[in-house]
Formats: structure tokens, sequence, C-alpha cells
């Protein structure tokens, strides 16, 4: 996928104004903080579990490859194959040799962002394949031909009215306005191509060196019956997600299924562990898994290591004041979200994604929600930082910066110009105690008033009390 | 040229800023036990896997002995108003049918109504279900037809994951292909956060619990 986090500005400008959008967000913010935060209630132990899953995900980074080359033995092990790839052209073109030695026509997907992350689907399309989503959510957008808008709900920002519609646009079939209805519809759609199917590709929450399994985490089912019914089953996953043994698992999945959809656990969860064995009447005949790099041992040697902890739940962008304005559309690629904006700079550079590390106020929600407890606003205030230093910021921020800090260093001078500013501002909204335009500050005065100060700064009124006592 | 493989792997040593680890170090790592807190339970294991499952919209009936089984399928079948015919898995071959009812032991094709398997194990926690795929135990019972039936021994029903977990790894035949955790019917809420059950898997899930 083309990243267009270039125009996270102008598209969320679109995003603000656009009423179905704001709708959807709405709908989607209430129901996934509410739920999220009545499963951790419920849980005594949920603070805990956080803390240990922390540990844990730091254990695993530790000694990433020593977990990979076991899992890798254990894929083996199990009749299955491992395929390492540096990048996602190397992912692709590994998939897609892969389709290609099966002749295959009809390619079934599972949900997977690493997928949507190495361009799959494209590479699949291009070389004749029918590649169908089979996550409601997925085949809505794939429909609507757009990217998802959230790593775990990817069509939240579709109202029901906009799915009866992609939907009797799709299926000649008279359209349906009923939720009961369109999910109907779409299972009985789906239907045979899962049967048809010559290869299914999932994606992979976890892979577990101790077993050699990959894990989905699914709430319809599409993944199992994707993976199952197929010839050959495709697993894409990142070399980060990757646990020593099921009991670990374990302690993510508590964490997940919360964290992510607010239920205690997902309908599904699928340990798959090589193709189909000797007396077997179903399941894939091969099993591969594509172990996708993407910048990721890179990351791990800096302070972005900490990044590689995610789980995928999708919790920050849920409780992101950003992203409830903006939607995940705005960013520009396929991560959105604070999990994004620290993502997407760091895969696909800092250049590309100026605007995404300074769509955040800094409030901290993502963070104190986060199940494995990654600090969000510090990444991306370090990559603020690094902006800065590449001067990749604006030349007038850079050099108002260091006007600031020419004179913030300087105490008496501070003061000085602090005394003048602020009577001079006080004079300004002296009639209404508020200003309305300034000049230099209209990304501010345009949309509301600048309050006006006292008259008297802050020192001076400190100095002036301690005098009276 | 070096492997892709190799490749990462060294990129990944190299930002750990050190080589590979040695074996007394790999032994060590192999020997960790993981040491996590297992959230609190105070229920009875069966009463908690009725409460959680029913929860998930999954039903319950329960009876005292495995002859009762068939008796309980025709009862669920005539409650749904379902026809007589029905994948059975191989490990409950030798259930005796009456008259009417058509069976096989097949995998399950694409207009499969109706199936019975047996189950591996089931977790108090959550309300969940343990299948283990195998020869007895085709996958496609789970998740292909519209009603699930499934059988399951009270004695089958352990408290945590962690305990699931223990005996799956002292099976003789190590970890199956497929292990299948379901919690409840298929469900979706990609319309408009609204939960609807039968997206892609059963539409119903039903227990039988023996004992």
């Amino acid at each position: 996928m083309e990243i267009r986090s270039r125009e996270f500005k102008q598209r969320s400008v679109f995003a603000i104004h656009d009423a179905n959008l704001q709708s959807a967000l709405d709908r989607a913010r209430d129901g996934f903080i509410g739920t999220r935060a009545a499963r951790a209630a419920e849980l005594p132990e949920f603070e805990q579990l956080r803390e240990e899953a922390k540990g844990l995900k730091n254990h695993i980074l530790e000694h990433l490859d020593h977990y990979l080359e076991k899992y890798e033995a254990a894929v083996t092990a199990a009749g299955g194959h491992v395929h390492w790839a540096r990048d996602a052209a190397e992912a692709r073109r590994i998939v897609l040799e892969i389709c290609k030695r099966h002749d295959a026509k009809t390619v079934t997907k599972g949900k997977s962002m690493i997928s949507e992350e190495i361009g799959l689907n494209e590479a699949l399309i291009a070389n004749g394949m029918e590649v169908v989503e089979t996550d409601l959510g997925e085949y809505i957008i794939q429909l609507a031909e757009e990217p998802p808008s959230h790593i775990i709900a990817p069509a939240v920002h579709k109202t029901k009215k906009q799915i009866t519609e992609l939907f009797a646009a799709h299926h000649d079939r008279p359209p349906k306005t009923s939720v009961p209805d369109l999910v109907n519809e779409a299972r009985e759609m789906l239907r045979g191509k899962f049967f048809a199917a010559d290869v299914g590709i999932t994606g992979g929450n976890f892979l577990i060196a101790e077993t050699g399994s990959s894990v989905i985490v699914t709430n319809e089912g599409n993944g199992d019956l994707t993976q199952t019914l197929a010839k050959v089953h495709i697993v894409t996953s990142s070399i980060e997600k990757v646990v020593p043994t099921l009991d670990d698992a374990t302690l993510l999945l508590r964490l997940l299924a919360r964290s992510a959809t607010g239920q205690e656990t997902e309908t599904y969860t699928t340990f798959s562990t090589g193709p189909r064995r000797k007396g077997d009447i179903d399941g894939p005949e091969e099993y591969h898994v594509v172990l996708v790099d993407n910048g990721r041992s890179k990351m791990l040697g800096g302070r972005f290591r900490e990044m590689l902890r995610c789980i995928r739940c999708g919790a920050c962008m849920n409780h992101c004041p950003v992203y409830g304005s903006v939607g995940g559309h705005a960013y520009g690629w396929v991560y959105p979200g604070p999990m994004g904006s620290v993502l997407t700079p760091l895969i696909k550079g800092l250049d590309n994604s100026y605007d995404l590390p300074n769509a955040c106020t800094l409030n901290g929600r993502c963070a104190s929600v986060c199940p494995v407890k990654i600090p969000l606003p510090d990444l991306l205030r370090e990559l603020r930082h690094m902006q800065h230093q590449r001067e990749l910021s604006p030349p007038t921020q850079r050099h108002a910066l260091a006007l600031w800090r020419f004179v913030a260093t300087r105490p008496k001078l501070y003061h000085f110009g602090e005394r003048i500013a602020t009577r001079a501002l006080a004079l300004a909204g002296r009639t209404k105690g508020r200003i309305r335009r300034m000049p230099f500050a209209a990304g501010w005065t345009d949309t509301r008033d600048l309050p006006a100060p006292a008259g008297k700064t802050f020192i001076d009124q400190w100095k002036a009390r301690r005098g009276q006592k | 040229m070096t492997s892709a493989r190799e490749a990462i792997l060294g990129a990944v040593r190299t930002s750990l800023g050190r080589g590979a680890l040695d074996d007394a170090q790999r032994a060590e790592l192999d020997a960790r036990i993981p040491a996590h807190t297992r959230p609190a339970q105070d229920e009875d294991p069966v009463e908690r896997f009725k409460r959680k499952f029913e929860s998930r919209s999954g039903t319950v009936a329960r009876i005292d002995s495995r002859e009762q089984i068939v008796a309980a399928v025709e009862a669920y079948r005539a409650a749904h108003d379902l026809k007589k015919k029905i994948a059975v898995g191989g490990a409950l071959r030798e259930l005796k049918w009456p008259r009417g009812w058509k069976k096989h032991h097949d995998p399950a094709g694409i207009d499969e109504a109706l199936s019975l398997t047996t189950c591996f194990a089931a977790v108090a926690e959550t309300g969940s279900l343990v299948f283990a795929s195998g020869p007895d135990n085709p996958i496609t019972h789970n998740f292909v037809p519209d009603d699930h039936i499934v059988v399951l021994e009270a004695k089958q029903i352990v408290a945590r994951f962690e305990d699931a977990w223990t005996v799956l790894r002292n099976r003789d035949t190590g970890m199956p292909r497929a292990t299948n955790i379901v919690s409840g019917p298929s469900r979706t809420a990609d319309v408009e956060q609204t939960i609807q059950l039968g997206a892609h898997g059963p539409r119903r899930v039903h227990v039988i619990l023996v004992g």
C-alpha cells in the first residue's frame, strides 16, 4: 500500500467534515472504551498481568534470536516450512512463489495486518489471482476498495447504510438493511469461496516456540475456514510475534481480548501446527510461515525496542482523541492511531510521515491502557526530537524554538520580555478579556479566542503577595 | 550471498549487541518456567464453565450417562426443527441412531447443517471448549455446520488454560495439528459494533454435558 501520510492534514480536514465518518467514530469510541473498562475492572489481576506481560515481552526481545530459531525448528519438526523475509518485497515474492507453484486461482484470506503492511493483495491480484478477504470488516473494505481504518475493526468507519449500498452494488441481490441480513448475506457469498480456495492466508497473533504453532484469534471463524479448507495454508507474521510457550501465550491472550474487543476471550483461538497428518481427513496439505522483518530487527537496537512489545489490540487508538476525531484513513498508511504514529515513521521513514508524531496532544491515555505498557507518548516525543535534529520540521518552527531557547536560558531577558508581552496582550483584550485576532497566531485565533492575561506576570504577582505577608 | 535467515538473525544480534548465545545460555532459556499470575477462581469449575459458556450464547444440556447422548441430540434437533442428517466425529462412531437418521463420519461438506463431536477439554475460566484435531476429529465439523453439538464429560473441565496445556502436553501424540478453542457461537461486530451471531462459523453451539 502506497504511503499517503504526507497528506495527514488535508485528510484530517476532510475527515472532520465527513458526517458519516463522525457518527461511525462516535459509536465505535463509546463501545470500545466502555467494554474494555468493564472487563479490566472485572479482573482484579489485570494491572498485575499488564506488568508481567511487559516483562515477558522484554524477555522475549532480549532473546529474540533464540526463540526464533527454536520456533523454526519446531515448525519444521511438525512438517511445516519457515521462510524468512527481510522486507516487504521479499515477503511478497515468497508468498507469490508458493501460490504459483500450486497454480492458485482463488486465495482466501483471514485478517492480517502484516499482509497489509507488505501489500500482498495487490501483488496476488496483479498475478491473476482472485483474492477474497473473509473477515467481514475486511470484506466490506475490499468491496469499497479502501484500506482498513482500524487494526481490529477495519470497517469501523462505515455506517450500516453504506454497507447496505455496497452489498447491493456487488451482490446482485435485493438490498439488505438489517444487521442480521447483512451478516447472513456475507456468510452466503463467502461460503463457496472457502471451499474453492487453493491457498488460504492468515496472520499470526503469536508464534509459539515450544510447539511450532501459529495462533490466530477471531470472532467470526473465517480464519479457521480459510486455513482448514484451502489446500495450502500460508501464515504471514513478523519476527516479534514469537513467544516461548503455550503458557506465555495465555498471559498475552488474557490481555489481548479484554483490551481489543472488551471480551474475556474472543470466540475462536486456534493453534496451527504443521500440515495435515497421517490419518487426518481434513486440513491443509502444506503449511508455510513467512517471518517478516521489515525494519523490526533494526528497531530492536534503540529507544524504539519498546514498540516491539505491541500485540496489536487497538486500545491505544480507541482511547486517542486525535484518532477519535479523524479516523484511521487520515494517517495515510496501514497502522493508524498512536501505535501507527510510532510504527509508520520507523518503517516508512521520518520524512514520509512528518505529521504523525505531531498528531498527538501527549494526553497519555494510550499509554495508560496499553496492555504491554508501551510509553507511546514518550516514543512520539522522541520521534519529534529526531525530526528536529534532522531538520525535517518547518524552518520557522526551528527558528522560533531557537529564539525561545535563547531567551529562556537568560532569566533577566525572559522576565523583561514576559512583562512587556503580558501588558501588551492585556491591553489588546482589555474590553472583553479575550483576543479575537492575533498576528502570527491565526492558526489559533481563526477558530477560537485567546484568553487575555491579567496584565501582571506570575512572578510579579508572587513577589507582590510575598511582600504583603 | 547471505540468506535472509542469516541476515535477519545477524541484524537481531547486532541490535542486541551480542553474538549467538552459547549452549549453556540456551539451556537456561529452555528451562525457564513461566511464572505469571493465574487469575483467582473460587467457583466450582463445572458450574463456572456452564455459566461462562452460556454468557457467550452457548447452550448446555446435562445428562447422567453417555447412553443418553443420542436422545439429547434428538431433543435439540426437534427443538430447532432440523433435518435428521448429521456429521459425527469418528470418536462417536459407536452411537446407535434411531430410524430416519442419516449420519456420516466424513469431513463437513458445504451444505453441512449439523455436527456432533467430542472435545479434548473445556476451560472454566472463560467457558471455552478445546478441540484437538485428528483422524477422529476433523476440524471442519467445528466450523462449517450451522449447529455444532459437543459431547463434554464433566471430568474434562479444567480451571484455567494453563491446566489444559498440561493435559495437552501429556498426550502421546503431542501438540495436535489444529487446537481450536471455541467460546460459543461465531459472531461479528463489524456492522456498526452490533454483535451478530453466526458470522462464518456455527450459528449455535450446544454442549451435552455428561456427568
